[in-house]
């Protein structure tokens, strides 16, 4: 695997076997009951998972606002890897990649989830290497241009 | 208006997708204002490959060039990589908010 664009990489210990992690990140009725980036509600979730098949979450967060991402899963491997594509409708941004990794552990499950840009054809064959740290210095390029 | 800013981010984090890119943006960031040539010694790059790379970031809004005479002086400019840092900060909450309670939920109903 190449690790090549800026990514958010989340990594969790989880006290639950990967078939019970497995269950809550594709069944539509557990994803119900976690999805959202605040305490708001999530409204709708479907959850085709097979390679081509659809996902589209429907969450309201605190503030009011409803959003939709949606996207078409591409890697299934029961209790071992999901990733799906992502794209929020309505938003303009570049089109990325979610993935879910889940390793058996002594007592239960390490869950290794990335969300990663996805880089243009060009852009994918151009570069092979890692990130290289460079996200460790962005506070600094930032911090420079305060 | 909208179309114009996704163009950007996706500029950005094409641009940002070399790992000889990153290379010249780490340099720049320790040492602003190396000339054209400064940056290409220790890469062992020729200088049109050297220019194309310089095209790419200059392009992506990444870095600035400023002649003096003959040299060439290269600045970073770090405003796109706001953008493409607010992309990265805004699904790090999404997902940690998200993990956090995925993670309660299995583990509380985990021993049934």
């Amino acid at each position: 695997m190449t690790r090549t664009l800026p990514s958010v990489t989340l990594v969790r210990r989880i006290k639950a076997s990967p078939a019970r992690v497995w269950a809550a990140i594709t069944q539509a009725d557990q994803m119900l009951r976690w999805w959202g980036p605040d305490a708001g509600p999530t409204l709708d979730v479907v959850a085709d998972v097979r390679p081509g098949g659809r996902f589209s979450v429907v969450f309201r967060l605190l503030d009011g606002s409803e959003h939709n991402p949606t996207g078409v899963y591409q890697q299934v491997d029961p209790e071992r890897a999901l990733s799906f594509t992502w794209d929020l409708p309505g938003v303009h941004e570049p089109q990325s990649l979610v993935t879910f990794r889940l390793a058996a552990v002594d007592g239960g499950t390490e869950l290794i989830l990335t969300h990663e840009h996805l880089p243009d054809e060009a852009a994918r064959r151009s570069h092979e290497n890692g990130w290289n740290g460079l996200l460790d210095k962005l506070p600094v390029f930032l911090g420079d241009a305060a | 208006m909208v179309k114009h800013q996704a163009s950007a981010i996706d500029r950005t984090f094409s641009a940002l997708a070399d790992p000889t890119r990153r290379h010249l943006l780490a340099r720049l960031s320790d040492e602003p204002g190396l000339s054209v040539s400064e940056l290409a010694r220790p890469l062992s790059l020729k200088l049109p490959g050297m220019m194309k790379h310089l095209d790419v970031l200059s392009d992506a809004g990444l870095i600035t060039r400023t002649k003096t005479g003959r040299t060439v002086s290269v600045h970073l400019s770090a405003e796109p990589m706001r953008e493409a840092m607010a992309w990265l900060e805004r699904y790090e909450r999404l997902w940690t908010v998200s993990l956090d309670r995925l993670v309660a939920l299995v583990e509380e109903e985990g021993g049934q």
